[in-house]
């Protein structure tokens, strides 16, 4: 079971969270300029690596804010939590 | 003597006190210290079990939790436990296990037949046998189950509790032998929090089977002081018999400690206690465990490991056998031999695999006269139930033959030894590699993803002066990277360092005939799995010990293989022509290193605690009323209310009727309610709904459809506006928690500029909907303040006043299609004014009613349920409510109108739907065809979301998603069921009031 | 005015006023429960990083805007102020005043982007004290209520059991060394709660308070 580093709580059980996908997917300005595989694409298209993703979590029993994190997929290692608007840490992309 | 291999001195039980017990019905006795195995082994008792696939008589092969044979089940009735380890059982007064896999005694057993058909039995037998035909398993099953069967499940709730605990420390050590307690001290000194953690009801580990010394006095003594001094540190806690079952991500452990002894009493409070643990560091100390030599026929009864020969003798103050061979391929085994020996046990010799040992061991075990036969091997045991002699021959000059003359030596035990594998098993668990050291044939832990350190026989170092070094080194070090600093002057303990020669590691040893042919090498004993059947499972193709475990079933009975495994991947490279064992891999050990209850994870969440039951303020006056409940999500809410003699369809009709002609309440508590303010709180809204919001007048409500970007359904509920900047929004029951997230998300992530802030006040209010044509006349009694009439309070409007005294907020809306008020309180109110209400309400035949009237009400009036006539993927077009999608403004969802799955003709659309008998009820999620054929599969175009009878219609009807359905309007279609079709017409959704004039009535 | 005894706190059904009564062997208590009833609790919610924002809130409270995460401002038995989130605080008023917190903190914040909601009746107040409180909280929960760790004037928003819960250590005694909890939950959860806490503690000892 992770230790999910809140910025705003501190290292809290993961049971408290709630995972949220992927990180850093925008939502489109104008979503009529999209065509419609450009709007699959931001719908449903994800990347799933092996290795460090910028994923987001709510502290949904705490704080309840979202933030993002950076975590190594294959080892759980936590490189790091950040605010929304916010860059990811470095040593991660 | 009843004990006959007892001795009459030595070893660490209480000989005045005497322990009474049954072992397959026979009453038995031991001393107060034994475990059940070291009982049955003073009480001579050798076979204890039969195996698992070719039910051959096993005895006990170890003194530990490596045990593999000695399985039992243990007591009877409602605590029985299945697969118990007689050698991890305390003796208790009053024991009752019997054996295992064996009918109608270990002694005996008629399924043994298997045992002669054993060729027909090779490895991946079952997988070969029975996968085809599919429907072949279903007669295979029922036989195989049967002779299969490991242990019997209690049948009774387990009477017992269980609890769980969480706690942190700075240093987690498992392990409470000599590595684990020095490292426990050094932390303890050091000012650490402190969890030190040993299966063992004694703290000592591998020290309570050995004679050796620290400081120059016994080992125990140092264990004694030890323990004193940890006692005293607050910070410092010791969890006897408790096994560290699991470790995870992020230095998290799962612990499982045994509170009592004796199982049958259960223990005061609770029995078993589940620690999570969530330590900075954590010190593996969890020892070695000795590997057996794989022999021909190396698991009659009275093959054991050398280790546990010692550990009964110098323990236990049992002995094993009368005339005891050992038979090693390295050091430690000459241990056994001295110690037997001194302990008045014949040993009929030493048998090594070596040419000419020379270490110290041998040598002083040569000096007391004991005879060693050296490169040789054991070829052959006699004796089914019981060692009667072996065979054993001279290794050839590769060592995968033998030589010369075979010679026959009479002995009933072999103490077989083939090193020490260190137990590196949650090293693995949380993520750590092992590696393969090839000099001394053993794997230890390589890299580790945690916080975390292997030290002493864990870490491969089996002298136990280095045990203490290690451990004092890791327990500070833990200590201080866990940012304790503080360093202790003491001197560290001293034990006699011995030195030992290399092993001589061969692994499957030979006979006179090539491997199978001559008796079996068993490699793993529970799930007899042999040597053959690895070799069997390389020739199949199998390259790799991940798929060749699961083939063979090698290492995945109730010990996880923790004796088999290493040799068994050995086997495998060798049958490979892998050169180094490590280069096949280690399986990845997994969770749980000795199994777990499931009451231990279960814990305190059983019974009333399964899950918090949610109530509303009125819920004890529902329950009082004897309403029958429906869960919806973790809430109670009254399905409907019985009276004397009434069927529920009686009691829903009484209460559709009192809705529809008098007043009628119901308990709306349930119900999201989200307050939303802030400048842009407005803006909010038109983008998070479907339709748009900026125009609201104050004091006005309105109803709104939330989509998720792909354009589906999410939510619906009414929302208000209570100033210029400030609306409260209504969710549907079971999604107030997901919408609040949902706003909160799109807020936080997405549009942070918006200024509008969102809290939950679903539990502040208590919400008393009252509807029917006397609901105002009942609710004018209540109020001075707010002029009721309709004129002056139209449909979805608020007014804010007071009712019955209490500080109200009343909203005319309306989910039944009946004029309505719907009452919200403060909470602590709620029962007081329903309880009033109630009382006044009787003249006018006011009826509570519960979420079955409340559905009928709504599904007469064609109005939706998220969750009901939505699945996730319905869109608003396909309910017929085009009439809420905003075209002016963006929102949620919109853009995906337009994806051409939303654009498809033949989307299921809601239509209403009235079964031509006007008796039969559609079962909901019933499927409609627009055939009336018997033949099957019949194309589907549709089914049904929601089906009720009507009293106010006086007939069933049912809402349904149809394929094109609102151009089949009048068309006939049939809902196929076991027997029959069941013909129905596709009418419009609204049966009832369908220009909504009660609403505004 | 509605008379008072028809207000009906969520545990009220309970009884526990007459609970004391039956326990017997109080002095060996290793815990004691009771519900704080009707306690005034007003959610507010704006930027700390607004100077105005935080002088505002101190001015029609007296007490300082806890700023710090996982922190609490005030006596606990008078009025006190709550850290739930970087923009989100819960000021409680002890039950039976009548100092109207909430429209003191409406008139002072009202030129602000801010929302003040008054959720008095969406919790209550569970006390928990004693040689074993902490050990009964840590049978259902994860954080680290250690004294090195967790001291009076720490709060933190977290799971007990199945329930979600706000926890503020009030106090430790000085002599004995005992922590004091304050244990906020959803009015829906009070029964659960208090039935889950009573059967946590009954290995310790358990003494109810009115
Ligand atoms: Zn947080």
């Amino acid at each position: 079971m992770l230790l999910i580093p809140c910025p705003f709580c501190g290292k809290r059980e993961e049971t408290e969270f709630h995972h949220g996908g992927e990180a850093h997917i925008e939502r489109p300005k104008d979503p009529d300029a999209l065509s419609d595989e450009a709007w699959a694409e931001y719908l449903f298209m994800r990347t799933n690596p092996k290795g460090v993703f910028l994923e987001r979590w709510v502290h949904l029993a705490g704080c309840r804010r979202w933030f993002n994190m950076a975590r190594n997929t294959a080892t759980n290692e936590i490189l790091g939590s950040y605010k929304i608007g916010e860059k990811p840490p470095k040593g991660a992309r | 003597m009843a004990q006959k291999n007892r001795l009459t001195e030595g070893g660490r039980i209480d000989r005045s006190k005497p322990v009474n017990f049954t072992f397959n019905g026979h009453p038995l006795q031991g001393y107060a210290g034994d475990t059940l195995a070291s009982a049955l082994l003073a009480n001579g008792i050798r076979v204890v079990a039969r195996s698992f696939k070719y039910h051959r008589p096993r005895g006990i092969m170890a003194a530990g939790v490596e045990e593999a044979n000695a399985l039992v089940q243990l007591e009877t009735g409602d605590r029985t436990l299945a697969n118990q380890q007689a050698t991890r059982i305390e003796l208790y007064e009053g024991l009752s296990a019997t054996s295992i896999n064996c009918w109608p005694g270990p002694n005996f057993d008629l399924m043994a037949i298997n045992s002669w058909f054993h060729r027909l039995m090779p490895a991946g037998f079952y997988y070969k046998t029975f996968m085809w035909p599919v429907a072949g398993w279903k007669f295979y099953e029922h036989f195989i189950r049967r002779a299969a069967g490991l242990g019997i499940s209690p049948r009774e709730a387990d009477p017992d509790q269980y609890d769980q605990m969480n706690v942190h420390c700075d240093v987690l050590i498992v392990g409470g032998g000599p590595a684990g307690l020095a490292a426990a001290l050094a932390a303890g000194r050091s000012g650490a929090r402190v969890i030190l953690a040993d299966e063992q009801a004694q703290l000592g580990g591998q020290l309570l089977n050995e004679r050796c010394e620290i400081n120059g006095k016994p080992a125990l003594d140092w264990v004694t002081t030890a323990e004193t001094e940890l006692a005293d540190y607050p910070d410092v806690t010791i969890l006897r018999r408790t096994t560290t079952f699991g470790y995870y991500d992020h230095n998290f452990a799962g612990l499982l400690e045994t509170r009592t002894a004796k199982l049958t009493d259960g223990g005061e409070h609770t029995r078993q206690r589940l620690w999570h643990v969530r330590a900075k560091r954590v010190v593996l100390a969890t020892g070695a465990l000795e590997r057996p030599l794989i022999f021909s026929d190396n698991d009659r009864p009275g093959v054991m490991l050398a280790n546990a020969a010692r550990s009964y003798l110098t323990r236990y103050g049992v002995k094993v056998g009368s005339r005891v061979v050992v038979f090693t391929n390295n050091d430690d085994a000459y241990r056994t031999a001295i110690a037997l020996f001194e302990g008045g046990v014949k040993i009929a010799c030493i048998i090594d695999t070596r040419s000419a040992p020379d270490g110290e061991l041998p040598t002083a075990a040569l000096a007391l006269g004991i005879e060693l036969v050296d490169n040789s091997t054991v070829t052959g045991v006699t004796g089914g139930r019981g060692i009667k002699s072996i065979e054993v021959m001279s290794l050839n000059a590769n060592a995968d033959g033998v030589t010369g003359v075979p010679r026959m030596i009479d002995c009933d035990v072999v103490a077989s030894s083939g090193g020490w594998n260190p137990v590196i098993h949650l090293h693995s668990h949380s993520g750590g590699k092992a590696k393969f050291d090839e000099a001394r044939g053993l794997f230890i832990a390589g890299e580790t993803l945690q916080a975390s350190v292997c030290i002493g026989a864990a870490n491969g170092e089996f002298q136990l002066d280095g045990c203490l070094k290690q451990g004092f080194q890791a327990g500070k070090k833990a200590a201080s990277l866990a940012g304790l600093k503080k360093s202790s002057r003491r001197k560290l303990p001293v034990a006699e360092t011995i030195d030992e020669t290399p092993a001589r590691i061969l692994w499957a040893l030979p006979t006179t005939k090539p491997i199978g042919e001559r008796g079996k090498h068993f490699l793993d004993l529970q799930h007899d799995v042999t040597v053959a059947d690895v070799q069997l499972a390389a020739r199949d193709g199998y390259k790799t010990d991940e798929h060749t475990k699961r083939y063979t079933t090698l290492g995945m009975a109730t010990d996880q293989g923790k004796t088999g495994n290493i040799p068994g991947m050995a086997v495998l490279a060798q049958a490979l022509g892998v050169e180094n064992p490590g280069d096949v891999g280690t399986t990845t050990f997994r969770p749980p290193y000795t199994p777990v209850t499931l009451g231990a994870f279960a814990g305190r969440n059983v019974g009333v605690l399964t899950d918090p039951v949610r109530m509303t303020p009125m819920h004890h006056w529902h329950e009082l009323s004897g309403c029958t409940w429906e869960d919806v999500g973790q809430w109670k809410r009254p399905w409907y209310y019985p009276q004397t003699g009434e069927t529920m369809q009686d009691a829903v009709n009484r209460e559709c009727l009192a809705a529809r002609n008098a007043v009628a309440i119901l308990d709306a508590s349930t119900l999201g309610k989200i307050d939303i303010q802030g400048p842009d709180a407005a803006e909010f809204l038109n983008r998070i709904y479907t339709n748009a919001w900026s125009k609201l007048a104050v004091g006005k409500c309105r109803y709104g459809l939330m989509l998720r970007e792909d354009g589906m359904i999410f939510d619906d509920g009414v929302t208000t506006r209570i100033g210029e900047n400030h609306f409260l929004m209504t969710t549907t029951t079971g999604n107030a928690a997901t919408v609040l997230g949902w706003l909160e998300e799109w807020l936080q992530t997405e549009w942070p500029d918006l200024k509008v802030y969102c809290n939950s006040v679903t539990e502040a209010w208590a919400t008393l909907s009252l509807c029917g044509p006397r609901a105002r006349d009942l609710l004018t009694e209540f109020t001075d303040d707010i002029d009721l009439s309709a004129e002056a309070f139209p449909f979805m409007a608020l007014r804010e006043g007071t009712v019955g005294g209490i500080a109200a907020r009343i909203f005319r809306i309306s989910f039944t299609g009946e004029s309505s008020f719907e009452v919200n309180v403060p909470a602590s109110y709620g029962l007081a004014l329903w309880t009033q209400l109630m009382n006044a309400g009787e003249k006018y035949g006011i009826t509570p009613y519960g979420t079955e009237t409340m559905h009928v009400l709504r599904a007469e009036k064609g109005y939706i349920i998220v969750g009901q006539e939505t699945d996730g993927t319905v869109m608003p077009q396909d309910l017929g409510m085009d009439w809420i999608l905003s075209k002016t403004k963006d929102f949620l969802g919109r853009r995906s109108f337009a994806r051409n799955d939303s654009m498809r003709a033949d989307r299921k659309q809601l239509v209403g739907l009235l079964p031509l008998d006007k008796q039969t009820v559609l079962e909901e999620g019933g499927q409609i065809v627009a055939e009336n054929s018997t033949a099957r599969p019949l194309p589907m175009i549709g089914h049904v979301t929601s089906s009720y009878f009507s009293a106010n219609l006086e007939r069933p009807f049912a809402l349904a998603l149809v394929t094109d359905g609102r151009s089949r309007m009048g068309e006939q279609v049939y809902i196929p069921m076991k027997d029959r079709n069941i013909p129905a017409e596709i009418t419009s959704p609204v049966f009832f009031d369908p220009e909504g004039e009660r609403l505004n009535g | 005015m509605v008379k008072s005894f028809l207000r009906q706190s969520p545990l009220a059904h309970l009884h526990l006023e007459a609970r004391p009564l039956m326990a017997e062997a109080l002095p060996a208590a290793g815990i004691s429960i009771s519900e704080c009833a009707h306690t005034t609790q007003i959610a507010v919610r704006g930027q700390s990083s607004d100077p105005a924002f935080a002088q505002a809130v101190t001015t029609a409270l007296g007490i300082a805007l806890p700023t710090d995460a996982c922190t609490a401002s005030g006596a606990p038995e008078r009025v006190h102020m709550l850290w739930m989130g970087p923009d989100e605080w819960l000021v409680v008023g002890p039950a039976k005043t009548d100092d109207r917190i909430g429209d003191k903190l409406e008139q002072a914040l009202n030129k602000l982007h801010c929302a003040v909601v008054d959720v008095s009746e969406s919790r209550t107040v569970v006390q928990i004290c004693g040689a074993n409180a902490r050990s009964v909280l840590d049978k259902g929960c994860s954080i680290d209520l250690h004294p090195t760790v967790f001291s009076p004037g720490r709060v933190v928003n977290t799971v007990l059991a199945r329930s979600h819960i706000t926890l503020h250590q009030t106090a430790i005694d000085a002599k004995s060394g005992f922590p004091s909890y304050d244990i906020y939950v959803h009015r829906s959860f009070a029964e659960y709660l208090w039935s889950w806490l009573e059967d946590a503690s009954r290995e310790y000892g358990l003494q109810m308070n009115p």
